[in-house]
């Protein structure tokens, strides 16, 4: 596979690692005061594990995994709500594959599929489009799930169904943003971060400069990355000599594949269709000031919140007893030190959002034992 | 056989063919017992060999029962499969395959030419892998309770007698060997349904490994245990081995065997090339000392003409399966949960 393997060629990753160590030493960082860099993609955490690079960087680097998983951060109220639309009579409901098992306060749509309701996986909102063609006397409604990677994509299905009249398709907009959470993140007291690695698949839609308060506001260091584990290497590389230089700025490592202002394409379908929720919910977070995305008047025939009648619940949800999800998240607890990790909170039966989608930081760290190994 | 047989006019099976009457005996004669001839037609198979009158010679029984969608695709059909994966499971527990029943679900609407092309797959198959097809069911149920045609095959063999094949003999330092790349098999029936628009040249690994397995025992008599890589894939089957072992296992990723087609398709889906199932592909332990010879002997089939080394046994450690990166770094291969679902982005 060109364009994968030599980003995944094991002597660049031992120049990089050297690199980093040498860079990490001038920092002054160690294992009891480390840099804490936080990776924001879900993506990213996932290669982190699936690669060991958190065991090959030196000890004084310490990834906080971000909020970047999607499945990882929707409401339980919004998978209830998922729920009820599949379960109403005529409904097709489509759904990426990894939403499949993500727990609602009753159940799962792998546990409503089972007691009959017809919800089917689907790889692109276009497979739901086709449904909908091919199912006219049905109502698809497509689970619009995801940060500006997928939003663009459900954008266009929208405005396609409004091009072909098709009126028997809807999108359940669950569609969230990457850099109003990032703000939240900041904005914590707690907040331990002295860089982050950012999510190249979203800049390729928005570019780097939304990144911008990041570096000018805050004053910390971010760095667009690939997701090889190259890429990773690389990155945390440039945040850290970023650090040692007192520098603050928004960098691009992954030029190969984002463009400085995005994709103004994809930019042009997300105005047209959406306009930001004044807050959204986020599992562990809390709500978040303009972090959502609903579809906008003139494509309201095709929103599944406006043609089932289904609101906004305002608050978000009380997570369950003994989870810390939230801490876990802003950096302060890792997955390992909550109480329920591999106790009440295992991936076949997750508590909190980080167990859920395979993403989240509590899931790669049980299933690539980035401390399973450690701990025991 | 019988002399003549009443061609079958009917294009569709309806529920009439599995109403008991003559409609059921034309198709089961038509379709099947004129394929498979089966000896005797009596409701039983009435069998004898004897290597099972060996003393100590033991009689090995398995079944299981396959539903693949699509019925056909790339490198194989539910029938093929049908008959591998019964005479697979003897297989690696060292058992000779002997003799195969075949039990068909059949959906009302399926056409009779895709069974007649299924049937004809078994037979193909069973007498590629040396076994008989003596006594089978059919059955038809409405349209839309079943999806086309499930199959259940069980299947009899004979282990021969000092032969004793069991995954609690693997010991720390055995040599873990596969006969064929990975998860070839999985990623066809993924690009073969179609709905992901992905076009490949796969094939599945869909293949009796009978005479595979044999040909490794004579080459590497100290081999201790075999277990073919289906469901669940690589992974899960050696969690399993190394749970029932006692000891861990640990892999070598540079060693793993996988097209690059099948990364492709991983790469795209978010998938793991370690959970997607085989039909073909046995993971076998053998002492490190008959390694070579294993290899080798392996190697000169065309079942295994991929063989290759992939980890070994290592003492017990705290997770069953663990996986070198080409860095360096160490991950836990964990069994699945559940089913892999492609990711979101």
């Amino acid at each position: 596979m060109r364009y994968v393997e030599e980003f995944r060629d094991p002597k660049a990753a031992k120049i990089l690692i050297a690199a980093i160590a040498r860079v990490a030493d001038q920092i002054g960082a160690t294992r009891e005061k480390p840099v804490h860099i936080m990776e924001i993609c879900g993506g990213h955490t996932h290669a982190i594990f699936r690669y060991g690079l958190d065991k090959l960087v030196h000890e004084g680097i310490e990834f906080i995994h971000g909020p970047g998983c999607p499945v990882c951060v929707l409401p339980m109220s919004r998978v209830d709500d998922c729920v009820t639309i599949a379960e109403r009579p005529g409904v097709i409901f489509t759904t990426f594959g990894d939403a499949m098992r993500v727990p609602g306060t009753r159940k799962s749509l792998i546990q409503a599929k089972a007691e009959g309701a017809d919800i089917r996986m689907v790889y692109s909102p276009l497979d739901a489009l086709e449904l909908a063609r091919r199912n006219p006397g049905r109502e698809v409604v497509f689970f619009g799930l995801g940060f500006e990677t997928t939003t663009p994509s459900t954008a266009l299905s929208i405005q396609q169904a409004a091009r072909e009249g098709l009126t028997n398709f809807s999108v359940f907009c669950n569609h969230i943003t990457v850099p109003e959470p990032i703000k939240a993140l900041l904005d914590d007291p707690h907040m331990v971060l002295d860089g982050f690695v950012g999510p190249g698949h979203v800049s390729m839609v928005i570019g780097v400069h939304p990144y911008d308060f990041i570096a000018k506001d805050y004053g910390k260091p971010i760095v667009v990355a690939g997701f090889e584990p190259i890429d990773l290497l690389q990155s945390v590389l440039m945040v850290l000599e970023q650090i040692r230089d007192g520098k603050a700025e928004v960098q691009n490592q992954y030029a190969r594949v984002v463009p400085e202002h995005g994709n103004p394409i994809s930019l042009a379908a997300i105005a047209d269709v959406y306009e930001r929720r004044p807050r959204f919910a986020w599992r562990g977070l809390g709500e978040i000031d303009a972090s959502g995305l609903r579809i906008r008047e003139k494509y309201l025939a095709w929103d599944a919140e406006t043609k089932f009648g289904i609101g906004y619940a305002a608050s978000p949800d009380d997570e369950p007893e003994g989870c810390e999800c939230a801490a876990v998240m802003t950096g302060r607890m890792k997955p390992t030190a909550c109480p329920q990790f591999g106790r009440g909170c295992k991936p076949e039966t997750p508590l909190g959002a980080l167990m859920v989608s395979s993403e989240g930081a509590c899931a790669a760290y049980w299933t690539y034992g980035g401390s399973r190994v450690a701990a025991e | 056989m019988k002399d003549t047989i009443m061609p079958l006019r009917d294009q569709r099976v309806t529920l009439a063919h599995g109403g008991g009457g003559k409609a059921m005996r034309d198709l089961i004669e038509s379709v099947f017992t004129s394929v498979f001839n089966p000896p005797g037609m009596e409701d039983q198979a009435r069998l004898m060999d004897a290597r099972l009158q060996e003393p100590g010679a033991r009689l090995a029984f398995t079944t299981d029962s396959f539903v693949v969608t699509p019925v056909e695709f790339p490198g194989g059909d539910i029938g093929k499969i049908a008959v591998c994966g019964t005479v697979n499971d003897l297989a690696v527990g060292g058992a000779k395959p002997l003799w195969l029943s075949a039990s068909f679900i059949i959906e009302e609407g399926c056409e009779v030419a895709l069974l007649r092309r299924l049937v004809a797959s078994m037979a193909r198959e069973a007498a590629k892998a040396g076994v008989r097809i003596v006594t089978g069911d059919t059955k038809v149920v409405n349209r839309g309770a079943c999806d086309t045609v499930y199959i259940t095959t069980a299947g009899v063999g004979v282990i021969p007698p000092g032969r004793d094949l069991d995954a609690r003999s693997i010991r720390p330092g055995d040599v873990a060997i596969v006969n064929h790349v990975l998860g070839d098999h999985g990623a066809a029936i993924l690009a073969a349904r179609g709905d992901l628009m992905l076009s490949t040249d796969l094939e599945s690994d869909c293949q009796s490994l009978g005479h595979l397995m044999e040909a490794l025992i004579a080459a590497a008599p100290g081999t201790k245990a075999a277990r073919d890589a289906t469901r669940g894939g690589l992974a899960s089957t050696l969690n399993e081995m190394a749970e029932a072992a006692g000891c861990s296992v640990e892999l070598d990723e540079i060693a793993l065997p996988l097209r690059p087609e099948v990364k492709g398709v991983c790469e795209i889906l978010g998938l793991d090339p370690l959970y997607l199932a085989n039909e073909g592909t046995l993971v076998v332990f053998v002492p490190e000392a008959e390694a070579q010879a294993a290899l080798a002997a392996m190697r000169a089939m065309p079942e295994g003409q991929g063989a290759c080394i992939i980890g070994r046994a290592v003492p017990k450690a705290h997770v069953p399966v663990t996986l070198r990166t080409a860095f360096g770094g160490t991950r836990i291969v964990d069994m699945l949960v559940g089913e892999q679902l492609p990711r979101i982005c």
